[in-house]
């Protein structure tokens, strides 16, 4: 299953940063994150719940760099 | 500016007012450091608060190689060294380059964004009592009635029930000649009706029209990320370790080496050039640049009415070598006409239109189309009930049954297994033969109309050092005198539709290595073809969803010429990208090297981080401006 986020970010390295942790969050599968349109598209794995797997992602996302949101 | 900018843009001001009169009143009245350096600390931390605090955070989390981290290292540094003023002018220079690289960036976004801005606020649907009432063009259901008004977009596909209007179609084509609908004729979402009120019976949800796709196709494309773009990400994940560890050991081991062999250490020189080393390593001038460019072509082109649906598609297509084009319906309009019909010895011509148009009559190809035209115009009608067992045979036409008698439509090779024998002179344009019962009866000459704008095309392709090649299920002849009079390279012809997959697969074993091979095709028939060559891109696409889907380009209306203009845009974008990606690497290591030598101090190294990203990200702006 694939859904979209919208997110908040300053700056391109940042972001790089970010959809890294995204993608290392369990139940992820992969993420792409596009800095011109601040958008996330994530991947989830079959059978994970895309809300709790978010969650995690947004911990660990604040974890690298607290001047970020993804808005669930 | 958005509040963050505004607040960030107040402490820059305030800080700057500050310190100059600090600077001015020391440089009048001597006063010793204890009342220096606290003084300095006020405008210092105003200024930099945020990016002390973010790197405190990132220290915790074990996040330490980040921009924050340096620019507070850098600049505590300075401190420590008693260069007071040096610090509190660096942070002031970071935060204005920060907050000109985020307006430059929120403002190329939005530019970006309003070129893609088609999409529909309300929809006025229409209630029974006749009164209208505005709605979410969400919450229309199909087979609503809609009233779009003069100067409105058209919120949702569907048919014109009543009124009458130009629509301006440039949201979506990037043409600017307006079109004429009226009562039955079907109208697609984004376009704006001109001078007339539409009654629209919605034939769609509003997820599923035409502005709802390709909203949902531009937003998605900057997730498919070019080999430039995966290059830079990668190459940030390894560059600012790598400086920083140079850092570390420019600070150390010069000093240390200068000990042993007994010259005096000079730490604080090996350090204050460490510390310009530290703010160099920051990647984000070379990260941003490269989507962004990207972004900014991607935009352009769909302004021009070129839907490109990835970044990896535009990298492409800047590479391509070959140019594949498919004959009808791409490089002509697809629009057939009788010209000629030539019964033979004992037929005549009514006869003969009469049982090709109805062997011919459950054809939706564009020869079958034409053939009925032209026996409607001679004022008759076709009886459908009168025509039985109606074949098509892929390739070579149609065979039916017509009051017993066998009928056959089609080429030469239907001919052949008809057992035919055709006399028939070769005019220009695509021959079509009957046979009856085995017999044959005649032949009926079509012509295709070469688009206007076709050989343009081709020659701009040609000059932009493209091959091009033409595939057409077409004759030889046919084919030979369209590729002579469009300047197309190389022709083949007389294929089936099963062969052009295995044409283009042909093509792709003889290109060159790292070059593309691109197909253009009308999205019709031609799936397969499209997905199978390195760059697919349809044409003619407005309210065609199925070639939206299949192709990567996707032209929405049926110029040729588009072609060229993408694969400019396509070619000047990569050129900004590899400009950026030079200048900001180039600059950057430059730095580097002048700061391990001691030449550059803080002021060119902030210059290497802050100065490169913004005169980084005007040129990516450069993308959206490509004519």
């Amino acid at each position: 299953m694939k859904k979209t986020y919208k997110v908040e970010v300053d700056c391109a390295a940042c972001a790089e940063k970010m959809a890294d942790a995204i993608r290392a969050t369990e139940g992820v599968k992969d993420a792409t994150l596009s800095f011109m349109t601040l958008k996330v598209k994530v991947e989830f794995e079959e059978g994970a719940d895309p809300d709790t797997v978010m969650q995690a992602a947004r911990a660990n996302c604040k974890k690298i760099e607290d001047d970020m949101e993804i808005y669930l | 500016m958005t509040p963050k900018q505004r607040k960030t843009l107040i402490r820059i001001i305030v800080a700057f007012v500050i310190t100059a009169g600090l600077t001015v009143t020391f440089h009048l009245v001597e006063v010793p450091w204890w009342i220096r350096v606290p003084a300095y600390l006020v405008p210092y931390v105003i200024v930099g608060h945020d990016v002390l605090y973010k790197a405190f955070r990132g220290i915790c989390k074990g996040q330490v190689f980040d921009e924050n981290f340096l620019m507070a290292v850098a600049t505590i540094g300075a401190f420590c060294l008693s260069e007071c003023l040096e610090g509190v002018a660096v942070m002031l220079f970071y935060q204005v380059g920060e907050l000109f690289q985020s307006i430059a960036v929120g403002k190329s976004r939005k530019n970006i964004a309003a070129l893609m801005d088609i999409r529909p606020d309300y929809a006025n649907l229409l209630a029974e009592d006749g009164t209208t009432e505005k709605v979410d063009p969400d919450d229309v259901e199909i087979g609503s009635v809609i009233v779009v008004n003069p100067g409105e977009k058209i919120p949702i596909d569907g048919v014109v029930l009543s009124g009458q209007s130009l629509l301006d179609t440039a949201a979506l084509t990037g043409e600017s000649v307006p079109r004429h609908v009226a009562e039955g004729r079907e109208v697609i979402s984004g376009c704006i009706a001109l001078d007339g009120q539409l009654r629209i019976e919605t034939t769609k949800e509003f997820g599923e029209s035409t502005v709802s796709k390709i909203l949902d196709l531009v937003e998605n494309s900057s997730m498919k990320k070019a080999k430039a773009e995966n290059f830079i990400s990668k190459f940030a994940r390894v560059y600012t370790p790598i400086v920083c560890y140079s850092a570390l050991a420019l600070a150390v081991l010069p000093p240390v080496a200068r000990l042993i062999f007994g010259y005096p250490a000079n730490w604080i020189d090996w350090i204050t050039r460490a510390l310009t080393f530290l703010v160099i390593s920051c990647p984000c001038a070379v990260v941003i640049s490269v989507p962004l460019s990207f972004f900014g072509g991607i935009g352009c082109a769909s302004s021009r009415g070129i839907l490109v649906k990835g970044s990896n598609y535009l990298e492409a297509l800047a590479d391509t070598g070959t140019i594949v084009f498919d004959k009808t319906g791409t490089l002509t309009e697809g629009v057939f006409v009788v010209t000629g019909c030539h019964p033979a010895q004992g037929w005549n011509r009514d006869h003969l239109l009469s049982v090709a148009a109805h062997a011919e009559s459950a054809s939706g190809h564009p020869i079958s189309l034409s053939i009925r035209r032209a026996f409607e115009e001679t004022g008759r009608t076709v009886e459908p009930e009168i025509v039985s067992d109606i074949h098509e045979v892929a390739g070579h036409g149609v065979t039916a049954l017509i009051e017993g008698k066998r009928i056959a439509v089609g080429n030469e090779r239907l001919m052949l297994k008809e057992g035919a024998a055709v006399s028939c002179d070769q005019p220009e344009g695509t021959v079509c033969y009957v046979s009856v019962d085995g017999v044959f009866a005649g032949c009926i000459h079509i012509s295709d109309v070469i688009r206007p704008t076709s050989g343009e095309a081709m020659k701009s392709l040609s000059a932009q050092g493209i091959r091009t090649v033409m595939l057409t299920g077409d004759r030889t002849e046919v084919a030979k005198r369209v590729a002579g009079e469009l300047g197309i390279h190389t022709v083949r012809s007389e294929l089936l539709p099963g062969d052009k997959v295995s044409e283009v697969e042909k093509l792709l074993e003889e290109k060159e290595k790292g070059s593309c091979l691109a197909f253009v095709g009308d999205g019709i028939n031609d799936a397969p073809v499209l997905s199978r060559a390195d760059i697919g891109i349809a044409m003619g696409a407005m309210g065609s969803d199925a070639a939206i889907e299949a192709a990567d380009i996707v032209l929405m209306d049926d110029d040729p010429a588009k072609i060229s203009l993408a694969l400019r845009i396509s070619r000047k974008t990569l050129r900004i990208v590899r400009q950026n990606i030079t200048f900001a690497i180039g600059v950057k290591l430059l730095c580097l090297l002048l700061g391990a030598f001691g030449i550059a101090n803080m002021w060119i190294a902030i210059f290497a981080d802050v100065g490169v990203m913004v005169i980084a990200v005007l040129n990516a702006v450069r993308a959206l401006k490509i004519r």
